[in-house]
């Protein structure tokens, strides 16, 4: 079996505070294939963003890593200089976030904002940078990309925003794109716009994608595996399919039963939805064992005393001691 | 629209407003620009039964909020009337008739960080409208009620003492409930109350709101751009686009039946946990620019099954079925169900 292209080992994220030091991320493990779309999922708080930012290495001060290693193909890149790191992102991992308006500079035209991209991570000359650029706004379906070349960031709308957004991110070819919350800010029928041309543009470039995201509709369509994570930690691991339809951690079953869903022809709400009592514990309030304990229909002594590690279980990673025994 | 002899709790005509989003007078006489008006909702003519959830679907800029806020009063019509319970409140007086039946409904709001006082104690919160009402004769009378209520939204009589940011969002969205309810309503204006909260804690709070209904009588206006909440909560569904009612109809007949055009679109635009792995095709374009929109129908840009009269004249909404819908198409029986 090939290597990865990027594997996270045993990640914590803290940040020292004058009440004591919070981990937000807690020996979160996980790979990501070449050309594989890794979908994370949780709800807020759930450190999913975090995990992103420690990948890219954009974690905001005093959040730090203070433990595990990221590996990408092999080499760790955990912990580089800043001037390296700089350099891996963009041309190795490409990254879009929730609010376009953060990744784009509302000062420069967002042609020059993508020269200067492929400038800095490519070996080519401006009019070949020049011509790049156009055939990028072109692939993610901006209309008219010679005209809207010139234009400022503001003349856009948001969904076209997200484009840019896209087009710079895919500038470089990067092996791995990090989408956290990439949809969230847009209405559903631009949404759908932009996940299928996420999917086909990771496909025609041969990238990777993790994609951070709250809504399981979005991961349902988009990803090949997905992580859920609760309270800093990983809850469970799998194919998309089989944890959206057979979930095997309580957390992932109740946060699938919660979803509410378009039941065509069925009289209202007669159906009451399956609610998981309670909400995520905050960070300096994680109960001993499975942080998932309290509010767990399934919770016994030793989920209340240990903290359960990920089991394969099928084709699933759960960290759950329902699952001990087939260790 | 109304079956039977039961007048509506609530009836909207032809409500409109504009908003006026000109530059400032002096820019307009120095550079010659125009004055413009940004036509928010136009013509929007619904009813809400007794007891009923109707909820309204629609994408950002559809004025759906608006809506809301023309119906509690925060903004007044530019054109059309509002009816509650058969009295006008769209005129211009505020009589003792209006201020009472202004008294009967309340809104929930969408983000339970900024509708909350920092500074204000849990109970001084779900008490302001006790006091601003005067339904407690005296303070006992008053603290025993915001105990009651906060026992029904699911929080306990001792969070009263508490300041809203020692509370998750789930919480502050059950205390601004609390407040609600407080000053005994008939009808609530729910604008996007779960959109804030994570999944987990949207069914809480959409179960409590459907207990609260059942116990009390409540008549539900809500307000969602997502269409799953709608199909869980709403006993009718009106979709909005740009400013216009396109269809209303039974949320069973809706959901299994979509007949705008509009509709079906937006229906098949929600991703779908049963999707996995499935690719479909997205429509295409974005909502235009609501200070010019198009003429004619205003989908149909966006619209495969326009034509000609789709671009010159303006649907007006019409039955079609069990379902009122504003479509030339639909009208003309050229779209198949």
């Amino acid at each position: 079996m090939s290597a990865p292209l990027l594997e996270v080992r045993d990640l914590r994220v803290e940040f020292p505070t004058r009440h004591g030091t919070l981990v937000a991320v807690d020996r979160v493990s996980f790979s990501i294939e070449p050309g594989e779309v890794l979908g994370v999922v949780g709800e807020s708080g759930a450190g999913k963003s975090l995990t992103g930012m420690a990948i890219i290495g954009l974690l905001e001060p005093p959040g730090r890593i203070a433990g595990g290693e990221i590996r990408l193909e092999g080499a760790r890149i955990d912990h580089l200089p800043p001037e390296q790191m700089r350099r891996i992102r963009g041309r190795r991992i490409g990254a879009i976030f929730q609010d376009p308006l953060t990744s784009l500079n509302p000062l420069y035209r967002i042609g020059d904002q993508l020269v200067e991209t492929i400038l800095t991570h490519l070996d080519l000359d401006r009019p070949a940078a020049r011509r790049r650029a156009l055939a990028l706004l072109d692939d993610v379906g901006i209309p008219a990309p010679e005209a809207r070349f010139d234009h400022y960031p503001h003349q856009f709308s948001g969904g076209m925003r997200q484009r840019v957004v896209i087009a710079l991110a895919l500038a470089a070819d990067p092996r791995l794109v990090i989408a956290d919350e990439p949809t969230t800010a847009l209405d559903v029928s631009i949404q759908a716009q932009i996940i299928s041309l996420l999917k086909r543009l990771a496909r025609e470039h041969g990238s990777a994608v993790m994609l951070i995201t709250h809504d399981m509709g979005v991961i349902a369509e988009t990803a090949d595996r997905v992580a859920v994570m609760y309270a800093g930690r990983v809850a469970e691991v799998g194919p998309v399919r089989e944890v959206i339809h057979a979930p095997r951690h309580p957390y992932t079953a109740g946060l699938m039963e919660s979803i509410p869903r378009i039941t065509a022809g069925v009289g209202k709400r007669q159906r009451r939805l399956a609610q998981i009592d309670g909400s995520m514990p905050r960070l300096n309030a994680i109960p001993r064992g499975c942080a998932f304990n309290p509010r767990c229909p399934r919770r016994f002594e030793r989920c209340l005393a240990e903290r359960p590690e990920p089991v394969p279980v099928d084709a699933h990673h759960v960290a759950c001691w329902l699952y001990a025994d087939r260790r | 629209m109304p079956t039977g002899a039961e007048q509506p709790l609530l009836r909207l005509r032809g409500v409109g407003r504009d908003f006026d989003v000109s530059r400032p007078w002096l820019n307009r006489a120095l550079e010659g620009s125009s004055p413009l008006l940004l036509r928010a909702v136009d013509e929007v003519s619904f009813d809400v039964r007794r007891g009923e959830t109707l909820g309204i679907v629609g994408e950002s800029g559809c004025g759906k909020s608006t809506v809301a806020r023309l119906i509690v009063g925060l903004y007044a019509p530019s054109r059309g009337a509002v009816e509650f319970d058969g009295l006008e409140l769209t005129d211009r007086v505020h009589t003792a008739e209006v201020r009472k039946a202004r008294q009967r409904m309340q809104m929930i709001f969408q983000d339970p960080y900024a509708s909350l006082n920092p500074r204000w104690r849990v109970r001084r919160i779900v008490a302001e409208p006790i006091r601003a009402l005067g339904l407690a004769a005296s303070r006992d009378e008053e603290r025993s009620r915001v105990h009651e209520l906060l026992s029904q939204v699911g929080l306990s009589p001792e969070d009263s003492e508490k300041f809203p940011h020692e509370f998750s969002g789930g919480q502050r969205q059950r205390i601004s409930i609390a407040r609600a309810l407080s000053g005994n309503p008939e009808f609530l204006v729910c604008d996007e109350p779960t959109s804030a909260l994570d999944v987990s804690v949207q069914a809480q709070i959409l179960n409590l709101m459907t207990d609260l209904q059942q116990r009390f009588g409540l008549t539900y206006l809500f307000i969602s751009h997502n269409l799953a909440v709608v199909s869980h909560v709403a006993d009718r569904v009106g979709v909005m686009y740009l400013g216009r009612l396109v269809e209303i109809a039974d949320a069973a007949e809706l959901f299994a039946r979509p007949r705008h055009p509009y509709t079906r679109m937006l229906l098949d635009a929600v991703p779908d946990l049963d999707m996995t792995g499935r690719s479909r095709t997205p429509v295409a374009g974005e909502v235009p620019n609501p200070l010019a929109p198009p003429p004619g129908c205003a989908f149909h840009p966006r619209c495969p099954h326009a034509d000609a009269r789709c671009a010159a004249e303006r649907p007006p909404l019409a039955s079609a079925g069990r379902a009122l819908v504003a479509c030339h198409a639909v009208a003309e029986g050229r779209l198949a169900l």
